[in-house]
């Protein structure tokens, strides 16, 4: 359980200097690589066009977090079957081998 | 970026990609049942790099969550995980992209792996706390992997006064600042998935050579 409640009192120092800078001040929260796109701009002075287009772009932001709640469910399923399945068997293997102790 | 940087990158990260996928057919016809971790490893990125996470700078960013594939796999077939996740985030989220998918395969999936890797082997080496160990691995996987972003975003796009040098510190100050916090809580998360690989499949972690035995069964005993 120690393990858990160090992971928990990070996330917590996390979120509350997240709730501490929020706070005070004014900020974007906009993603750093929105503000490295702005500082190519300053260090070629906006001559840079990116060359190259997306194929497709999710039409809205909407989708785009569509897109990305799907990309955590699908990879958070495979890790949650994966530990579960381990779990039971452990669990199985703990329980057979008392058994087979218990019959010799 | 400019085309040719592109070109580099993709030159750079392809025969690493493709090491990595070899190896990793060689892994599945020896162990199968490493297969399930393997995989596990794979959500483990997918879950992390799609978690975009506001950070004490008032901007936001994301894991990489290559540290654990790193350390259980190696760099190699971790670039070949990374390339995955990278590919989906081009095509449907117009997030990198795919002219970049070189430069930004060989930070996250290769630079970051590589340092976590070594990091994770010189810990252990000086004998400190495997848990610790996956910490400090995965926090600088993390680290590592924005740093060479900012590299790469430098040797592109070179300052008028000061060349590369005064591009790569302006990159910088965007990404690893930011990226701080975020590498802390991406060590913590991967440091306790660690703890239930051991609790759960202590064995893999033999196989793998990611740990000793007596390593594995002091860790058992202590109660975490």
């Amino acid at each position: 359980m120690k393990m858990e409640l160090i992971v928990l009192a990070i996330l917590v120092v996390f979120i509350g200097a997240f709730a501490y800078v929020s706070s005070t001040g004014n900020h974007e929260w906009s993603g750093s690589d929105d503000q490295a796109k702005d500082t190519i701009d300053k260090l070629t002075g906006g001559t840079y066009r990116p060359w190259a287009q997306s194929i497709w772009t999710p039409p809205s932001g909407e989708i785009e977090s569509l897109l990305f709640a799907l990309q955590a469910a699908f990879g958070s399923l495979i890790i949650g079957y994966f530990l579960g399945y381990y779990r039971a068997m452990a669990k199985m293997n703990v329980a057979s081998s008392s058994k087979s102790k218990k019959e010799t | 970026m400019p085309l040719y940087w592109c070109v580099f990158w993709y030159a750079l990260a392809l025969p690493v990609v493709a090491y990595g996928a070899y190896k990793m057919r060689k892994l599945m016809k020896a162990n199968r049942d490493v297969l399930p971790l393997l995989a596990v490893s794979g959500a483990f990125i997918f879950v992390l790099s799609s978690l975009k996470m506001p950070s004490v700078t008032g901007s936001c960013s994301h894991p990489t969550g290559t540290g654990m594939g790193a350390i259980l796999f190696g760099p190699w077939m971790t670039s070949v995980l990374s390339i995955i996740v990278l590919i989906y985030q081009a095509i449907f989220l117009a997030h990198g992209g795919l002219t970049t998918l070189g430069a930004n395969t060989f930070s996250m999936g290769i630079a970051g792996p590589i340092v976590g890797y070594l990091v994770y082997k010189g810990s252990m080496k000086s004998g400190i706390n495997m848990y610790i160990a996956v910490f400090l691995a995965a926090l600088f996987a993390d680290w590592a992997t924005y740093i060479v972003t900012s590299i790469e975003l430098a040797l592109a796009f070179p300052a008028a006064s000061g060349g590369v040098v005064a591009s790569f510190e302006a990159f910088l100050a965007v990404f690893a600042i930011t990226q701080v916090p975020l590498a802390i809580v991406e060590g913590a998360v991967t440091a306790l998935m660690f703890k239930y690989i051991v609790q759960l499949r202590s064995d893999v972690l033999l196989k793998l050579n990611v740990a000793s035995p007596s390593i594995i069964k002091k860790l058992k005993d202590m109660s975490v």
